[in-house]
């Protein structure tokens, strides 16, 4: 038996607006613009009280409320909020999803009670108390199917009897439920026992699926907004933490229970995640990657700390972190380390390895980098920089032929620099150029070695071709030339370009 | 002091064996250099000129393929401002001059502070096989300090550390030696194509040695060692084009 929790907030976007702007006590609402006319989005539960109901038009509304206070709605600061309480609310369960109806959210606490003194009761009370320290209303409710959950926290009069619902909990089209009111169907409870064959019939088998699922004859799940790690270690603390230097020991005492579960399971990480849960509903979040799978304290203690100091603006601990958890959402196997005999190989790899994630941590994965092989004739897509912290696959570089000069530059420009080229004949090898306002006179030259365009990539199966031309001037620098087109066939004047330059 | 106090006679202190020294391979610059350049140091290379930043990187990159063994890795930290002036290093090139592009990682900081951090931190490690280090321009954070901490780290760890200059004057510094590299003529192969990179290197500071010469070597890329350059007939430069260029 599953248990679901719906945490449901009907006045959200009137409770931020009186949070933010407190002291003033009349009825308020949210509008929006609607077909160049003003409705009521969202009120709150005074305008509630006195018959003010969402989707009135202002004027109608003021009609009957003069006093009514209103103000633009911001639904994207509202499902921010949303998505941060849904963070906040892993501190219950890994599976949390935000309801459909954009009002609330779903938890499957099935067997996440047993961490909360006063199991259920004591979760929803724990809940609560965080709602109001928050200004939040809400409305919760536990069932044993996400829908039903969800329809008990929007129809709260109901209490925990899915079928003291009234049938407006069906979600079905308007033209439905006034039908089933005028057939004196007024509650689930009326529907429930009709055979279902005649209801989906007339109503549509959504109805009827919808049916099943409120009154849970359908195991239904939901989707968590992020995927459940396959180790998870957390330190509840009773006094919330203010100071880092506290937060680092209770970091690294994780990080010993993470690497104790990792090495009974035979795994070792490749990504680990750090949340830290304020007292509010604010969640700081830190993942660092490793080249190769880790199952070291010292050193995932040592990445976290250097994430916490590249942090632009530092961790804020506010009123303090209650909470602290460090999920290994990546785990790959790792057998037991065994140094070899003649020693020193292990030591080396990891060693590096070491060094790509501590670097890769601090400066940004793209800014340690090995080269890969591209599969192409065309020199600037021979070589691809890539994340060292990626597990490279085995390299094929070419191997030069012996007793060749280098062909291929050390240092190449992408794009390549233009240059001013003075040749003896429109098509032959460049005598004299300009680059970077000096004048080069060209004394040796090779070429050209000519590289044809990648035309069965392209559309009209053109591209220039290009003729390389490696040169040394008067002064025995050597650079890497060449002219983008055919002289006369495919282009009148070519231009030249420098790509490289050789040591 | 008393004269009948005695007289403490300090321990003789074992004589450390010598440092692991480099061999060029060039037996004349090997020589002047008295076996080699220490191993476990920190070294300087300046190019001569902006435009030498070429032979002053291939310099650097064969200098660290002389001490590196066939698995050990070689970390170049670069400043990200340069690679829009010289180009980005290009992995087939390397892999002529002799370096395996596998065994290379490339570090890229965005400012002169963090290509130091980066690579004290890659020293650190200790290992790899030798940096390079490459600060862009005058790179005003690579003062004394900064290079004695460098320098005595490279000792501790037993790493070859290289600083690279491109587009600086000799400064002052901590570092075993200072070379000064601008690209020399290359011997011709045949139809006159430009031949093995070749380099007219000239020892400015030699901490402990003898410094002020100069010499010209050129790179075997098959036996990854450096050879004297026989002086070719070829006039090294044109005189009346030199001052243009200056």
């Amino acid at each position: 038996m599953r248990r679901y929790l719906a945490l449901c907030l009907p006045w959200l976007a009137t409770d931020r607006r009186q949070r933010d702007h407190p002291g003033d006590a009349r009825p308020m609402a949210a509008i929006v613009k609607r077909n160049a006319a003003l409705v009521l989005a969202a009120v709150d539960r005074r305008a509630a009280d006195l018959g003010i109901r969402s989707g009135l038009t202002l004027a109608d509304a003021r009609a009957q409320l003069p006093e009514l206070a209103v103000f633009d709605l911001d639904r994207a600061g509202d499902q921010a909020l949303l998505a941060s309480l849904a963070d906040a609310c892993e501190r219950y369960t890994p599976m949390v999803a935000l309801d459909a109806h954009g009002d609330g959210l779903i938890l499957d606490i099935t067997g996440c009670d047993m961490a909360h003194a006063g199991g259920e009761a004591g979760l929803c009370d724990d809940l609560c108390r965080r709602l109001a320290r928050l200004g939040l209303t809400a409305n919760i409710a536990l069932a044993g199917t996400p829908d039903a959950a969800s329809a008990l926290g929007r129809y709260p009069a109901a209490g925990d009897d899915v079928l003291a619902l009234p049938v407006a909990a069906l979600d079905v089209e308007a033209e439905s439920l006034s039908a089933l009111r005028w057939a004196g169907l007024k509650r689930i409870g009326d529907v429930a026992p009709l055979p279902r064959p005649a209801l989906a019939a007339r109503f549509g088998a959504a109805m009827t699926a919808r049916l099943a699922r409120l009154l849970g004859e359908q195991d239904v799940r939901i989707v968590p907004r992020r995927q459940p790690p396959a180790i998870a270690v957390e330190s509840r603390l009773a006094d919330p933490i203010l100071h880092s230097a506290a937060a680092l020991q209770v970091i690294a005492g994780l990080s010993n229970r993470v690497m104790a579960d990792l090495a009974v399971q035979g795994l070792g990480g490749r990504r680990f995640e750090l949340a830290l849960f304020r007292t509010d509903h604010h969640v700081a979040r830190l993942a660092v990657d490793t080249a190769l799978p880790l199952r070291n304290a010292k050193a995932i203690v040592r990445l976290f700390v250097e994430r916490i100091d590249s942090l632009a603006d530092p961790l804020d601990p506010g009123f303090g972190y209650d909470l602290i958890r460090i999920a290994v959402p990546v785990a790959v196997p790792l057998a037991a380390l065994q140094l070899p005999l003649e020693g020193g190989a292990v030591a080396a790899e990891t060693g590096i390895a070491a060094l790509i994630d501590q670097l890769s941590t601090r400066m940004g994965r793209n800014s340690i980098t090995r080269a890969m092989p591209g599969d192409s004739h065309i020199p600037e897509q021979a070589a691809f920089d890539l994340p060292a912290i990626e597990t490279p696959p085995p390299m094929v570089w070419p191997v030069p032929e012996s007793g060749e000069p280098p062909l291929r530059p050390l240092y190449l420009f992408d794009p390549p620099q233009r240059v001013e080229v003075l040749a003896e004949v429109p098509d032959g090898p460049p005598r004299r150029f300009k680059w970077r306002a000096q004048i080069h006179e060209v004394l040796r030259h090779e070429g050209p070695e000519r590289i044809a365009a990648e035309w069965w990539r392209r559309r009209d199966g053109q591209g220039l071709t290009r003729d390389y031309y490696r040169v040394e001037d008067a002064r025995g620098r050597r650079y890497w030339l060449f002219r983008h087109g055919l002289y006369g066939r495919e282009k009148a004047h070519p231009n030249w370009y420098l790509h490289g330059l050789f040591a | 002091m008393p004269a009948t106090a005695p007289i403490r006679i300090l321990p003789a202190t074992p004589i450390a064996a010598g440092p692991a020294l480099i061999s060029l391979g060039a037996s004349a610059v090997d020589a002047r250099l008295g076996g080699g350049l220490i191993g476990c140091a920190l070294h300087e290379i300046f190019a001569e000129d902006q435009d030498d930043a070429g032979a002053a990187t291939g310099f650097a990159a064969m200098l660290a393929l002389r001490v590196a063994a066939a698995d050990k890795t070689i970390v170049v930290v670069r400043e990200s401002g340069d690679l829009c002036r010289f180009g980005s290093l290009y992995a087939p090139g390397l892999s002529y001059i002799g370096i395996d592009p596998g065994s290379l990682l490339l570090v890229t900081a965005a400012s002169s502070i963090g290509v130091l951090r980066a690579a004290a931190d890659v020293i650190r490690s200790g290992s790899i096989a030798a940096a390079i280090i490459a600060p862009s321009g005058r790179a005003a954070a690579l003062d004394l300090t900064a290079s004695r901490r460098l320098a005595l780290s490279a000792a501790r760890h037993g790493v070859l550390a290289l600083i690279l200059r491109n587009a600086a004057h000799p400064a002052p510094s901590a570092a075993q030696t200072r070379w000064q590299v601008r690209s020399a003529p290359s011997r011709p192969l045949a139809a006159n194509a430009p031949g093995l990179p070749a380099f007219a290197i000239s020892l400015l500071r030699h901490r402990g040695g003898v410094a002020g010469f100069q010499a010209q070597v050129e790179w075997d890329c098959e036996q990854r060692r450096f050879r004297d350059a026989p002086l070719s007939g070829a006039v090294p430069a044109l005189a009346g084009n030199r001052s243009e260029a200056a």
